[in-house]
């Protein structure tokens, strides 16, 4: 195996990087009659707009949005996608965060909401919004991604969708609120405890089983998202989030979380979010994330405008188990691997972003990324997965996405091979 | 505060300020809270947080038709909405299909459910009796009860689904 950087440059396949020495002469000076305003661009010659409460994006970036994907008979249920493609670095903005509702987003007034614990407790506590905010807190820069993130991957053609838009259900930010372990133990946990029926305050008042095991390693009880308060579709006022686990339990308008000593077997860790495995049983509570990677540019739906050019291959991997170790990048759809360079710094069950310089010549390629995590867990093929999984599992889909570049620079979604 | 008064503050502070413990307990007494049925929406597979009341098929069709068929289609078959019944035996097939009565284990789910997300205009608009009539007449299309049995808070967790064993706790990929 050759080493990383020695790989990189092959994969840059001996490209010319500007090395010429530019020549460099001082302009005449300039008149004393010249009118800049002609000269300038139109901001520089006019005083600039005003401030802003809120500050909004670029009017110029009104194309980088959700993509909505709704039941025309129930708006409000259904999911939006985050648009990876158009993003950079890691943190998901929170106006762009992935969205996942089972019956809309709900309006909770904090003033009005309460979050009981209770059950297998020693003294059933209940929190206003207002007490909470005099804990202790813990910021977490994580990974949330929906168990059905890029579901269309299990149909027999590849989808033809950007990037973000297929695989886009997974964001992620800085999640900033109390570990629930705290709140566990000030109501007292009875021995006989082993899961925790968390519970929403939306129009599907929503409920999974979390083990409380999980809630009381790592879970946080989030009031903020990325520095302010979360936003009412990621759960305002209050939120679980259970690092590296599936979307589901991460549970949005949290109002109830009861001690038990068995799952509820809810709707949602039954008939939903199970995987249905060959054989015709199912794989229930298969909470974590497993280890995935996608090239975000180039992907499907660009074009690459110079043959021969350069190109920034990059993109986003993350795992539910711990942190990446490696990411490599394939241009001739597998057959060989270079070890692309990961962005610092490496947070475990957050997103790493990663990027390799790629030399195209104009040849059919097959782009590839494959993330490797620090349990030793390598992505798998499509193949692979589906050797394991069958075609209808449905959920957890983190096989390796494939981007197909024809001659002309088309980039668009392939299953190889 | 005098300077020593301060210091003394300053002192303690520092000593308590990593000490993930040192905060104030601020849970309030539940109370009456865990007892009301607004916070015990929950039920599981043994029954328990079921209300009292019983329906029968015949008159869970009339509500089908009524409320749920413009998404769940007549007959539950499938509309805007996924079906909820047929399928009965799909899941090892080629085109396996994952319905109320194919699929989910436990017919306690199936009340819980509509309680508290359907139909999705009105949560909770549903009478016990009507929800339970509802259930009557979902599992009875698959002949998972007999059309005239009357499921009530003592009949519906007896309900064995013909899915209850094809799921196997996992956390490893
Ligand atoms: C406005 C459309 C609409 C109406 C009316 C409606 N449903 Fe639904 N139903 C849905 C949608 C959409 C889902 C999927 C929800 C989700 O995935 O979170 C669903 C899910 C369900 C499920 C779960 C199915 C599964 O396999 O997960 C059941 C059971 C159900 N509905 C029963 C009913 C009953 C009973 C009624 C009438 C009282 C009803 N629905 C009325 C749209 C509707």
């Amino acid at each position: 195996m050759t080493t990383p950087l020695h790989s990189r440059r092959q994969f840059l396949q001996q490209a010319a990087l500007g090395s010429a020495l530019v020549s460099y002469s001082l302009p005449r000076l300039a008149k004393a009659d010249i009118d800049y305003r002609e000269l300038l661009p139109e901001s520089m010659t006019k005083a600039g707009g005003e401030f802003t409460n809120y500050g909004q994006p670029s009017p110029y970036e009104q194309q980088v949005i959700r993509w909505i994907s709704a039941n025309p008979d129930m708006p409000g249920n259904g999911v939006s996608w985050s648009p990876l493609h158009e993003l950079q670095g890691t943190i998901t903005p929170n106006g762009l965060h992935f969205e996942r509702h089972h019956n809309g987003v709900p309006a909770i007034d904090p003033a009005q909401h309460q979050l009981l614990i209770d059950g297998l407790v020693d003294k059933p506590l209940v929190f206003s919004v207002d007490a909470l905010k005099r804990y202790p807190m813990q910021s977490r820069i994580c990974f949330i991604e929906c168990g059905g993130n890029s579901n269309s991957s299990w149909r027999s053609q590849p989808i033809l969708t950007a990037a973000g838009y297929a695989h886009g259900l997974v964001s992620n930010a800085e999640w900033t609120g109390i570990p629930v372990r705290l709140l566990l133990e000030e109501a007292g946990i009875k021995p006989e405890a082993k899961w925790v029926i968390a519970e929403a305050a939306d129009g599907a008042s929503l409920n999974v089983s979390i083990p409380l095991e999980k809630l009381m390693n790592d879970a946080l009880l989030a009031l903020y998202q990325n520095g302010e308060r979360l936003r009412p579709e990621n759960g305002y006022p209050l939120r679980l989030v259970l690092p590296g686990w599936e979307g589901i339990v991460n549970v949005k308008w949290l109002r109830q979380l009861r001690l038990s000593n068995a799952p509820a077997m809810s709707r949602d860790e039954t008939a939903q979010y199970t995987d249905l495995m060959p054989n015709g049983s199912a794989r229930q509570f298969s909470f974590e994330m497993a280890s995935k990677s996608l090239i975000t540019s180039p992907s499907q739906g660009m074009t690459l405008p110079d043959k021969p050019g350069i190109y920034q291959v990059t993109g986003l991997a993350w795992s539910g188990r711990g942190k990446i170790t490696r990411v490599e990048v394939s241009a001739d759809g597998g057959q060989t691997w270079v070890d692309a360079e990961l962005q610092q710094p490496i947070l475990s069950k957050a997103f790493t972003r990663f990027s390799l310089p790629w030399k195209w010549q104009g040849q059919y390629a097959v782009l590839q990324s494959r993330a490797t995590d620090e349990t030793g867990y390598i992505q798998p093929t499509r193949e692979q997965l589906l050797k394991e999984r069958g075609r209808h599992g449905f959920f957890h889909f983190n096989a390796i996405i494939s981007w197909e570049v024809s001659e002309e620079g088309y980039i668009s979604h392939v299953y190889p091979e | 505060m005098s300077i020593r008064n301060s210091l003394l503050a300053l002192l303690l502070f520092a000593a308590h300020a990593y000490a993930e413990s040192e905060h104030q307990a601020l849970g309030r007494d539940a109370g009456e809270l865990t007892q009301q049925p607004q916070w015990n929406l929950t039920i599981t597979p043994d029954g328990r947080g079921l209300p009292v009341g019983h329906g029968t098929a015949a008159e869970g069709k009339k509500i089908f038709n009524h409320q749920c068929a413009s998404c769940h289609g007549f007959d539950a078959i499938g509309g805007s909405a996924m079906p909820l019944v047929g399928e009965v035996g799909s899941l090892t097939s080629e085109y396996p299909e994952k319905t109320v009565n194919s699929y989910w284990p436990y017919a306690t789910t199936l009340f819980d459910y509509i309680r508290r997300s359907m139909p999705p205009q009105a949560p909770y608009s549903l009478s016990s009796h009507q929800i339970y009539a509802l259930c009557a007449y979902i599992l009875s299309q698959d002949g998972i009860i007999e059309a005239d049995v009357e499921l009530n808070e003592v009949t519906l967790p007896q309900v064995t689904m013909p899915n209850r064993d094809g799921f196997s706790a996992t956390n490893s990929h």
